[in-house]
């Protein structure tokens, strides 16, 4: 549903992501994009690479749009068409928030997909806050005084699930049955739903476009990036590395990470840990509420 | 013969909006058009409005509206001042995707100073916008506008801004005609576009335009706007039939035989009419033209109205470094007036009384061409400030 020569770059992991969505929906769907690469890669007039229903209105506003078309197809009374929403994370972290949250508040009827490239690549590599801590970009540079970015990532997926929506989950390009089973599961539910799927930018992380899969599998391998799943109220680890490789050995393929130093690297590997054990934590809570809740 | 109701405004627009069959609605409210917003949820409620988004923004509600017309529904709105404000990029898009929404704005000054009250700098600001702007001088004017609004939008693929002047309009009652939706389903057809979004005939909208193709989409944009025109002629007269009011684009009282003629838009015409009665009965020559319909802008028409005359622009906005934007036009499309002078101002909710009609009047007798700001008379103070203290 999504087709060859569409102009994204050669290794380009958030075009698979739309592969994969497109694929899997099939063609009774309507997707709803925001400005980013996914969009000026896929529409360069005359040409579009959509072989289902799409529109693009702005960067800020593509969870507002989908909800207008969510209800159009109420009005009309189509039970049938899936709205499927796309924004890369500086539209659905950074700019278009606010209008995710209120999509995700509303209970509209939308299925979200966010490609997690951890920047803005469109612009040419800027920090959003997808960026993972200690990541040089052309707003967070390496320079004498500062390193780097000086902050931690959104929790994007915890966030929509703080909404009480049906289902939030986080997905990998590089772990494909793992991001099937989840849209498929999404995509037999209402409500808004939302999958974060990390899709690395190789322009923007500065690695060859033919080891875009090998990275994006080294980052879910090194805990940087955690696949699971909210919902009902319970988070579910669906992959834990063991044992997990270092995070240098994905940090080193990658030049955003060159300027670090040996402690920095250490920082990172302490935060990853302890990001994990946080959410081990909170997965345990959440398969035992029994053990906390008291008898009626 | 349609039925009567005694109500605010906002009321009869809400009544108006169900009237004409809207199928999707996205609010956020902000004075001075908060009971729109209301009014169009309790229709809602009462399942009179298919369906109703409770949006976080009102650039969530436009970009909502963008959504489901494009989708092949009837949508609309309400905001005004910095809600208008707030819409301005989103705007640009849903007139540059052709898509036929409506929306009322109760105009307000825009922020800072805060200030909820009226003037029209929020609509005047986005006059070049891709929207055609229809102007209210009343609200059975405001309720009329809404069938010949969606009948133009959805002939022309362009999105229409019915104005109405915030509080004076929004917040006033009176006995106004509401046409019930069997009336305006004569005059109205159902919305059934060709293109729209559909997973039996997928379409790609709001594509990305390079240099080559990007000015072709704003020419055809800009021959359209100019083009809805005649359409919204057409329109007008059309539904004089069923009401027996005018809806040209401009109204001419008094104009004709006139020496000086003045150029308002909105209510505040009520005070210059009124101010004319009071210098005709005294002999003088003096008539008002009125603009009902800013965008498209109708040169034509105001050429020949204004031929010949002293003009004096009366208008609610600004434009800071330049000289006031409805002047600027009128003296470009005026060129056969003897003079073209602007007074400008009445600003957040400061009134124009007619007495200070009379003095901008005699002003404009002298013939020479002046520019500046409409003054606040004592007793116009007065009344502000007594009004503020209730």
């Amino acid at each position: 549903m999504y087709a060859p020569g569409h102009s994204g770059c050669p290794g380009c992991g958030p075009s698979t992501t739309l592969i994969q969505v497109t694929d899997l929906l099939g063609k009774d769907i309507i997707v709803v994009n925001a400005t980013g690469c996914m969009e000026i890669t896929s529409t360069l007039y005359p040409q579009s690479a959509w072989r289902v229903p799409y529109i693009h209105s702005l960067f800020e506003n593509a969870p507002a749009v989908a909800s207008g078309v969510a209800a159009a197809l109420k009005a009309q009374g189509n039970d049938h068409t899936k709205v499927v929403a796309i924004g890369g994370d500086g539209s659905t972290y950074d700019i278009g928030f606010g209008s995710l949250s209120g999509m995700l508040e509303r209970g509209d009827d939308v299925l979200y997909v966010c490609y997690d490239n951890e920047l803005y690549a469109n612009t040419g590599v800027q920090k959003s806050s997808a960026t993972p801590y200690g990541a040089a970009t052309t707003t967070t540079p390496s320079g004498k005084v500062h390193h780097g970015k000086e902050t931690n990532r959104k929790s994007i997926v915890e966030i929509a699930a703080a909404h009480g929506i049906p289902y939030a989950a986080s997905a990998s390009i590089s772990f494909i049955a793992d991001l099937k089973m989840k849209l498929n599961k999404a995509a037999k539910m209402h409500g808004p739903r939302f999958i974060a799927v990390s899709a690395p930018c190789c322009l923007g992380a500065g690695f060859d476009g033919g080891i875009t899969m090998k990275v994006a599998r080294l980052q879910v391998q090194s805990r940087m990036w955690q696949l699971y799943e909210i919902e009902g109220g319970r988070l579910k680890i669906n992959f834990k590395p063991n044992p997990p490789k270092p995070v240098d050995e994905y940090l080193s393929l990658q030049k955003r990470f060159k300027h670090l130093t040996t402690e920095e690297i250490a920082e990172i590997q302490r935060r990853t840990d302890a990001n994990w054990e946080r959410l081990m934590t909170l997965e345990k809570a959440w398969l035992e509420p029994a053990a906390t809740t008291p008898k009626a | 013969m349609p039925e009567q109701k005694t109500c605010l405004g906002t009321s009869a627009l809400a009544d108006a909006a169900v009237s004409c069959g809207v199928q999707v609605c996205a609010c956020y409210p902000i004075t001075p058009t908060t009971g729109l917003t209301a009014g169009l949820a309790k229709h809602y409620a009462n399942g009179k409005i298919p369906q109703y988004i409770t949006v976080e923004s009102e650039f969530s509600a436009i970009s909502a509206l963008v959504g489901a017309s494009a989708t092949g529904t009837r949508t609309f709105t309400t905001t005004g001042g910095q809600g208008l404000l707030l819409m301005h990029e989103v705007l640009f898009s849903a007139s540059g995707m052709r898509l036929p929404i409506v929306m009322a704005v109760g105009n307000r000054a825009v922020s800072s100073p805060l200030n909820v009250w009226n003037d029209e700098q929020d609509t005047i600001s986005q006059r070049d916008s891709g929207w055609i702007q229809f102007y209210a001088e009343s609200n059975q004017e405001a309720v009329d506008f809404m069938p010949i609004a969606f009948k133009t939008a959805e002939k022309t693929l362009l999105p229409v801004m019915v104005c109405l002047d915030g509080h004076y309009l929004t917040h006033a009652v009176e006995p106004i005609e509401i046409p019930t939706r069997e009336e305006v389903d004569k005059f109205l057809p159902p919305f059934n576009p060709k293109i729209k979004l559909d997973s039996e005939n997928p379409v790609s909208l709001g594509v990305y335009a390079a240099p080559p193709h990007y000015q072709n989409f704003r020419e055809d944009l800009a021959a359209d706007l100019d083009a809805s025109l005649k359409t919204i002629m057409k329109y007008g007269e059309e539904y004089s039939k069923y009401t027996k009011r005018d809806y040209s684009p401009i109204e001419e009282y008094q104009s004709k035989d006139a020496d000086c003629v003045f150029v308002s838009m909105g209510c505040m015409t009520g005070n210059v009419k009124a101010a004319i009665d009071d210098l005709r009965a005294k002999g003088e020559k003096v008539g008002v033209v009125r603009i009902r319909v800013l965008r498209p802008f109708p040169r034509e028409l105001l050429a020949k109205a204004l031929a010949g005359k002293v003009v004096g622009v009366i208008e609610r906005a600004i434009s800071p470094g330049a000289v006031p934007p409805i002047y600027a036009e009128i003296s470009e499309a005026a060129p056969d007036a003897k003079v073209v002078s602007s007074f400008h101002g009445a600003l957040g909710g400061r009134e124009l009384s007619r007495k200070e009609v009379l003095r901008i009047y005699e002003t404009l007798k002298k013939g020479k061409k002046v520019n500046e700001w409409i003054t606040q008379d004592t007793d116009a103070l007065k009344r502000a400030e007594t009004a503020l203290e209730e």
